[in-house]
């Protein structure tokens, strides 16, 4: 059980990760990686949603969705809960914890609209994970997010002080060094299976 | 005739001049996600188109009575309807079609384009010409997935919608289908798009992250950017 726990985790950081094999999340990713702070911000408060958004939708879906029939409404219903519980945190956090307000709170309105998390939660229901495998999913989801943003991050400060052609200036060139960040993910390719296969 | 004529105006505009992903860098997500064989990326740019033409007509047939305050809540929820529907009709006519899509399919919800259509178009002008917007973005979100789509199935598989390419087929550079292809093939095409651009005397494309994004007046990041920047 445990095994099976960790594989889930270990196979969303490293090698299904959201960003960089899934292609989940790439507007963040691209818009928010230019400073290495923001970047670790923005994350954070991506896996909080994530872990949260799964912890409230798996209920509702297994309770109300499949006990009446109603599967089909998960899209809409997904979005609305994900969205009114973005909302709902940013309240919260903002009248009684303004210190973690003030380092995740910022960043939550951009997060509604984030496919990562609509997208983890639908992905949890398409493999048939249980509440705990979910959980779990959900957060090395949102950690590799965290560590593709984090990697990307560095890459792009290094990039700011080459040359580059004039006309793969800006997102040309960082959408080809994403491609080999991502190159190098691929080299994950396998490991969780051999881990614990 | 000068309405024609506009009409027309809102119609091409998406395709090129516009175009929303290689010129307003909008829905990347399914860009690069979706484009690994032709079939998928004209599946996803159809879909998508679909969604964004009814939804455009019934935000701006419903753009007097929804409430300022709570229209962001309420595009959401018309867009996923909208979404629910295709998502049924795809399911039972083109199951091949939903099992390439995925997960993706739904995500048409979250598709910034579509939001952002809403947003800066349907939300103000009448009903024919957002549903002429829709068309004309869905067209060029279409062409660009095609595009995108043509270029990894070629040299990534060796096949052009399942026939097989002279030569590349027996060479195939797997590389193209997989991840990092379509970062690369994106942006080697960004980089095309903004060349050619550049010699038409129009500005490159730029990547607007937050300003494209529809959340982008209610988002502190925006706001604590320009603290730090000020």
């Amino acid at each position: 059980m445990t095994k099976e726990l960790i594989s889930i985790l270990l196979t969303a950081i490293l090698t299904q990760n959201f960003v960089l094999a899934k292609f989940l999340g790439i507007c963040p990713f691209l818009g928010v990686s230019k400073k290495l702070n923001t970047a670790v911000g923005m994350s954070a408060a991506v896996i909080f949603v994530m872990a949260l958004s799964t912890a409230v939708t798996y209920p509702i879906n297994k309770f109300l969705l499949v006990k009446f029939d109603l599967e089909y409404l998960q899209t809409i219903v997904f979005i609305l809960v994900i969205a009114a519980l973005v909302q709902l945190v940013e309240i919260i956090l903002k009248k009684y914890i303004p210190a973690l307000y003030n380092a995740l709170g910022i960043y939550l309105p951009l997060i509604t609209t984030n496919c990562a998390v609509l997208g983890v939660v639908i992905l949890n229901v398409d493999n048939g994970y249980n509440f705990a495998q979910s959980m779990f999913s959900s957060v090395g989801g949102g950690l590799g997010f965290m560590l593709a943003m984090v990697m990307f991050a560095g890459v792009r400060e290094r990039l700011d002080s080459c040359e580059v052609p004039k006309f793969m200036q800006g997102l040309p060139i960082t959408l080809v060094a994403a491609s080999l960040v991502s190159v190098s993910f691929l080299g994950f390719t396998g490991i969780v299976e051999n881990i614990f296969g | 005739m000068a309405e024609k004529k506009s009409l027309g105006k809102e119609l091409t505009k998406g395709i090129i001049a516009e175009n929303p992903v290689l010129r307003l860098v909008l829905g990347t997500c399914p860009t690069l996600a979706t484009t690994t064989s032709v079939e998928s990326a004209i599946g996803m740019g159809l879909a998508a188109s679909v969604v964004l033409i009814c939804s455009n007509m019934a935000i701006s047939a419903l753009r007097k009575v929804i409430p300022d305050k709570v229209r962001i809540p309420a595009y959401i929820v018309i867009i996923a309807s909208f979404v629910t529907i295709v998502q049924m009709v795809v399911k039972a006519f083109l199951p091949s079609l939903d099992e390439q899509l995925g997960v993706y399919l739904p995500l048409i919800v979250v598709n910034c384009i579509i939001l952002g259509r809403a947003e800066a178009f349907a939300s103000k002008n009448p009903v024919l010409a957002s549903a002429v917007d829709g068309l004309g973005m869905g067209i060029g979100f279409t062409a660009a997935l095609f595009l995108m789509g043509s270029v990894r199935e070629i040299f990534g598989a060796g096949t052009f919608l399942g026939n097989s390419v002279p030569f590349l087929s027996e060479n195939p550079m797997l590389i193209f289908i997989l991840p990092p292809g379509g970062f690369f093939v994106f942006g080697v095409l960004m980089a095309a798009v903004n060349r050619l651009a550049e010699s038409k005397g129009k500005k490159k494309a730029e990547l607007r992250g937050c300003e494209a994004c529809p959340m982008a007046k209610s988002c502190a990041l925006n706001k604590k950017e320009e603290v730090a920047q000020s």
